[in-house]
């Protein structure tokens, strides 16, 4: 239920709902979309990406002296959890065909692909199987595949939202294998939306110059998640998945070939070592490092982990100097405060509002160039509303899909948004969501061919934790794509180098050599990364754990 | 709901007039241990606020993963109540506890080789049979969904109906901890949903059309042409591009 101080402009809302329905329905745009100059204009000025402080040079590592994202460039300045003396390299504990780290999307995917080319794989996973923002992705997946569109249209609109940083072999990857994945979801049992003749169900999302939106109702992620899953539960033979197991470092062999990696049992506090003759990263993205104290619409374990083992083994990074910020996270009630709305609210017709119930911004911008438009319509033009706890948001007006689409669409296709609003006695069919952005997605990663190559032999990454096919923002819908396009590739490409790789000796030198350049550089830190977890204890209770012992943030 | 500050302003106008201390917080007791915690918080958010790091019991923390099962009891109150931790506000007196993980097994399977028929339930999920029908998975639902009627709906073979009334389901698990006659619910749910998508859905001839041109190249050539492009030469391609 929203504060009675609310109400004024829930009735200004509701006073132009009749003429903005009117100016949806005549076809035309509801507000005229940015130019490349607005845009340019708008992200300078008001994307958080721009502000001073946001960047600064990193002074170790391969990208040494590029300007990266500043909590990125902290987290890659940090000690490891381990020393190489620690352990007896000579005798693994587990030895396997492929390392997967990460359980989600990509991890899964890759595991499935990879057991079809003759490997057995371990799949070491923070938290459980599937516990990845993969499985939260709600709006859609896109993909080029119907007559009115192409593959290649489906290219030019992911450049231009990328700001054509992108690297072009990844595109076309992404965008080429896309059908085919639609169908490799479906053989393997996702349930797409689609048309009473069989057709498939699509809709736009922001940047899309065609429907190709593929989605299931507002469980997108939740669908294919849960199916990769149970596919790479049926293959216990050739599947090993080892659960609250983060790999918390990579070993290279003396030749600098990639060659498994260390884990680390959370429950128990033991390490385990694994060899590997290929190693798959795919840890996903980094929004628990809550960047510019932003909430974040990231799942319990995304934190970044990926991005700094690979980096102390000498992989390249790649756009790591921007963030994306989705638009709409929720901003009232508190307590979801910074979830994720689905970008296939405004799919399917809702509007952005400011207090006073007008439009301010073409609802279907790229995704930096929306979120810029909602913090120059609050901070500069104050014409948001501020929450009680003094958050700021717009509105997006959610009663007119019931309006356009017809009575009984937010039901069947947003079930999990008119869930998470009616326990606080919202009732979105009837009254607009109030949203501000909030940290969504890592843009840039660890840099990869169009095989998930890295310039670490016998190094793959694969899905969020990957740089350069989003260029320097992502559209929605591509997320989800990118998972399961590289994800596959990954798992295919790394077993067919592990085929015929031969290892040599397991090392650990690179992280004593890393350590050696921190100190060099006059690094003096106590930060300690992989992240793994972040932290929510409070102050007073932190000062009263006298006797605790802190690695980082776990404790 | 994390303590982030980013969209918080500090000397915020509306800040609302501070409340009694005893209506601002609330005792709840966390396997039995007394907290106070703030009176409008989330139960997860409540658990974090009296000091645990939580390893098992936090995923996706918005309601779609299902690692934060939880059940609980209220004062004076006989009935065990269940919900998600990250989508559940505590109440006062609240007795609650999380469980970590839900004891299930799961058949290894073939989806090429089963098919979307009532035998293929009766195979691989033979419990279903000793389902009596107490309606007590769906009233554990913290998704509210029919859980009973998927479960019979599996026993007729009508995997479109088990489809269609698991979709929402995150496998939380709170059915199968609650069902007297043992049934892992949410695995008959995915196994439906499954075999309706790989079986029953209707097909997409224009999917099947443009993953052959795709095999046959025909956008090689047009492919090429854009990755020879600059900058520019894209930028104005973009932004002349038409919109459907």
């Amino acid at each position: 239920m929203y504060p009675e101080f609310m109400h004024d402009s829930l009735k200004k809302v509701e006073a132009t709902r009749a003429r903005r329905i009117e100016l949806e329905r005549s076809g035309k745009n509801v507000f005229p979309p940015m130019s490349a100059e607005e845009r340019e204009d708008v992200l300078k000025k008001f994307h958080p990406d721009y502000k001073a402080d946001s960047r600064r040079t990193i002074r170790v590592g391969p990208n040494k002296g590029e300007v990266l994202t500043t909590e990125v460039a902290d987290m890659l300045e940090s000690h490891t959890r381990i020393g190489a003396a620690m352990f007896d390299l000579s005798s693994p504990d587990y030895e396997t065909d492929l390392l997967i780290v990460g359980g989600g999307g990509a991890g899964c995917a890759a595991a499935i692909v990879g057991r079809e080319h003759g490997t057995k794989s371990i799949i070491s996973t923070k938290l459980r199987l599937g516990d990845a923002n993969s499985m939260m992705s709600q709006g859609g997946m896109q993909a080029a595949v119907t007559a009115k569109d192409s593959p290649t249209i489906h290219y030019l609109d992911a450049l231009g939202g990328g700001h054509f940083d992108n690297k072009a072999d990844l595109v076309r990857a992404l965008t080429e294998d896309g059908p085919e994945v639609v169908k490799w979801l479906e053989d393997l049992g996702v349930v797409w939306d689609k048309n009473p003749d069989g057709s498939m169900y699509v809709l736009h999302g922001g940047g899309t110059s065609r429907k190709r939106m593929h989605s299931c109702r507002d469980y997108t992620g939740a669908i294919i998640m849960r199916t990769l899953m149970d596919e790479v539960r049926n293959h216990p033979d050739d599947i090993q998945i080892l659960e609250f197991m983060p790999t918390i470092e990579l070993f290279l062999d003396e030749k600098g070939r990639c060659a498994g990696g260390v884990l680390y049992n959370l429950e128990t506090e033991e390490y385990f070592t694994v060899k590997a003759k290929a190693v798959i990263i795919a840890t996903g993205g980094y929004g628990r490092l809550h960047i510019r104290g932003f909430d974040t619409t990231n799942h319990y374990g995304a934190t970044g982990d990926g991005l700094v083992m690979a980096y102390r083994a000498g992989a390249n990074l790649l756009y790591m100097d921007s963030v994306q910020y989705h638009p709409t996270g929720a901003s009232f009630p508190e307590q979801i405060a910074g979830f994720l709305i689905t970008e296939k609210i405004r799919g399917a017709g809702g509007q952005p509002l400011n207090k006073s119930g007008e439009l301010f911004v073409w609802p279907r911008e790229p995704r930096d160039v929306e979120s810029a438009a909602f913090i120059r319509e609050c901070l500069e033009r104050q014409n948001g509303i501020q929450t009680p706890s003094g958050r700021w948001g717009v509105w997006l007006d959610s009663p007119v899909i019931e309006v356009i689409q017809g009575a009984g669409y937010i039901n069947k296709n947003f079930p999990a948004m008119y869930r998470q609003f009616i326990r606080y006695n919202i009732d979105i069919t009837k009254e607009p969501m109030l949203v501000y952005p909030s940290l969504h997605y890592q843009n840039g990663g660890v840099e990869i061919n169009d095989r998930c190559e890295t310039n670490v032999k016998g190094l793959y990454v694969a899905g969020e934790a990957s740089g350069g096919v989003h260029g320097r923002n992502r559209l929605m819908g591509n997320s989800v794509l990118d998972y399961n396009v590289f994800g596959r590739r990954a798992g295919r490409y790394a077993a067919e180098y592990a085929r015929t790789a031969v290892l040599g000796k397991l090392s650990l030198d690179h992280l004593t050599a890393y350590e050696e350049e921190l100190q060099k550089a006059g690094i003096v830190t106590d930060r300690i990364a992989p992240v793994l977890l972040p932290s929510y204890t409070p102050e007073e209770v932190k000062k009263r754990q006298f006797t605790a012992h802190y690695e980082g943030t776990l404790r | 709901m994390s303590a982030t500050k980013a969209n918080v302003k500090k000397d915020a106008k509306a800040k609302p007039a501070k409340k009694e201390p005893d209506k601002a917080m609330a005792t709840v007791y966390i396997m039995g241990k007394a907290y106070r915690v703030p009176a409008d918080a989330t139960i997860m958010g409540a658990i974090e606020y009296a000091g645990y790091q939580i390893k098992r019991g936090a995923g996706c923390r918005e309601g779609f993963c299902g690692a934060c099962a939880t059940v609980y009891r209220l004062p004076g109150d006989y009935k065990i109540y269940t919900g998600m931790a990250c989508m559940t506000l505590v109440q006062d007196g609240m007795y609650l506890s999380q469980i970590p993980a839900i004891p299930a097994q799961r058949p290894v399977y073939d989806l090429s080789e089963l098919k979307a028929n009532v035998q293929t339930f009766q195979k691989l999920y033979p419990e279903i049979f000793r389902c009596v029908a107490c309606n007590t998975c769906t009233k554990a639902c913290p998704q509210e969904l029919e859980v009973m009627d998927y479960i019979q709906a599996a026993k007729r073979g009508d995997v479109e109906k088990v489809m269609d009334l698991s979709f929402d389901c995150l496998s939380c698990g709170l059915c199968a901890i609650r069902c007297p006659a043992e049934i892992v619910h949410y695995n008959v749910g995915i196994l439906g949903r499954r075999l309706f998508g790989r079986y029953l859905r209707k097909n997409s001839d224009h999917l099947d059309k443009r993953i052959a041109e795709v095999k046959d190249k025909k956008f090689d050539r047009e492919y090429k042409e854009m990755m020879k492009m600059s900058k520019d030469e894209l930028k104005k391609k973009y932004y002349a591009r038409d919109n459907e």
